[in-house]
């Protein structure tokens, strides 16, 4: 499993773009709004969580598009391990390797935005807990898409239905933290809720697509 | 141990491809599958191998090992060679030795059985048609399954590859194994042929 995670790694390169992208999204914001630091505090969390959410989608339909090019979906198919496990281990290597760059560059981005280091911890935070649901629901997406030739598109019209909560709560977390008069913990158990749940349903419901979508 | 098929139907795009068609291998016995192009060769092997569904029929192994399916015990040798350009040649074949799981040999080894002890640690990029055929071939070798399914093996292997391989097969039918593959040339080895979509 370990290997699968390596190759994702090095083959991937996606991790890349999707950062960059995250990147420029975020830092062209300030541009686009003005220079009022007050409303740049109050929309930072959103713009990040906005950000992350569509640099993931950027990388998630490669997940099982390239294994389904070159054929290793043959031979994942026709191996030993259960296929559930290998797409638990597969998503895994994405999140290492696109979730896991966006978490870690959302400080620095809090700059740009006026974020103060408690808010700028509480979004990194939320981030933290919220990319792998967004990653193991896009897994699902992914699966269904693999045999269509454009399956962007399909990925990001059937994912982003399924993401809406977790950015509802991501949000309503980082602004809690921030300004609002409810508490952080709350919203942020919620998210950590719909990303355990994502752990036990992605994997399942990404399998049994594979294995019945397959021609 | 038998690989039985019955009255099997395939189904493909809405075409019938072909129906009602009876086979059997048993070990050590090789099987050629043989017939014009896009007469259903290719899919019977992905119907073997459970990548695909039939519409009818059935396709069973009788007296293998009970815990494992049809598709764990074979190894499917498809048009498309799976292997990640990114990796070495070792890496590539370490990585479905480990994840095919079973008996399985040294990688090394194998490597050097194929012909390919000089590119071991070459990135997987760089080998041409015939080096990563057989680098395919090396799966099979690597990990020990008693079911191979060849899509057109001999494809882009020059002639002292086509003996190596009539050879490694040679040696996989006496310990038992069987053999279906689908084929145009000679395989170099005893083979009875199956003729599928004689023209309807």
């Amino acid at each position: 499993m370990r290997r699968d995670i390596r190759i994702a790694l090095r083959v991937g390169g996606g991790a890349l773009i999707g950062v960059l992208f995250f990147l420029t999204v975020v830092v062209l914001m300030p541009f686009a709004v003005g220079p009022d630091l007050a409303l740049l505090t109050r929309l930072g969390p959103a713009i990040l969580w906005l950000g992350a959410l569509l640099a993931s989608l950027l990388t998630l339909d490669r997940l099982f598009m390239a294994d389904h090019e070159d054929g290793s979906l043959d031979l994942i198919l026709t191996s030993r391990t259960p296929l559930e496990l290998t797409c638990a281990a597969k998503a895994l290597a994405h999140w290492i390797a696109a979730g896991l760059p966006l978490v870690l560059a959302t400080p620095v981005l809090g700059l740009l935005l006026n974020l103060d280091m408690v808010a700028t911890g509480a979004v990194a935070l939320t981030l933290l807990a919220g990319t792998p649901a967004l990653t193991f629901t896009g897994m699902i997406g992914a699966a269904l898409a693999v045999t269509l030739h454009r399956g962007g598109l399909l990925l990001a019209v059937l994912v982003l239905p399924l993401s809406i909560p977790v950015l509802i709560f991501g949000v309503a977390a980082s602004q809690a933290a921030i300004t609002g008069p409810m508490t952080f913990g709350a919203p942020f158990s919620i998210l950590c809720a719909l990303s355990l749940i994502s752990f036990v349903v992605g994997p399942f419901a990404a399998a049994a697509s594979l294995r019945h979508g397959l021609d | 141990m038998q690989l039985r098929g019955r009255q099997v139907r395939c189904v493909r795009g809405g075409r019938e491809v072909f129906s009602g068609l009876d086979f059997a291998v048993a070990p050590g016995e090789a099987l050629a599958v043989t017939g014009r192009n896009g007469s259903g060769k290719t899919s019977l092997l992905r119907l073997i191998a459970g990548l695909l569904a039939p519409a009818g029929g059935s396709i069973a192994i009788e007296g293998g090992d009970a815990e494992l399916t049809l598709p764990e015990q074979a190894h499917y040798l498809g048009h498309r060679d799976a292997q990640k350009p990114a990796l070495s040649v070792t890496e590539n074949l370490a990585f479905w030795r480990d994840f095919l799981g079973g008996e399985v040999a040294d990688a090394t080894d194998c490597l050097a059985q194929v012909g390919l002890a000089h590119a071991l640690d070459l990135p997987a990029a760089y080998l041409s048609a015939g080096q990563r055929r057989r680098l395919s071939v090396a799966r099979l070798l690597a990990v020990r399954r008693p079911v191979w399914l060849l899509d057109e093996p001999t494809t882009a292997l020059d002639t002292a590859g086509q003996a190596m391989f009539a050879g490694l097969m040679r040696a996989h039918l006496d310990r038992g194994g069987l053999i279906v593959a689908a084929t145009h040339g000679p395989l170099g080895i005893e083979a009875r042929e199956l003729r599928i979509g004689s023209a309807a």
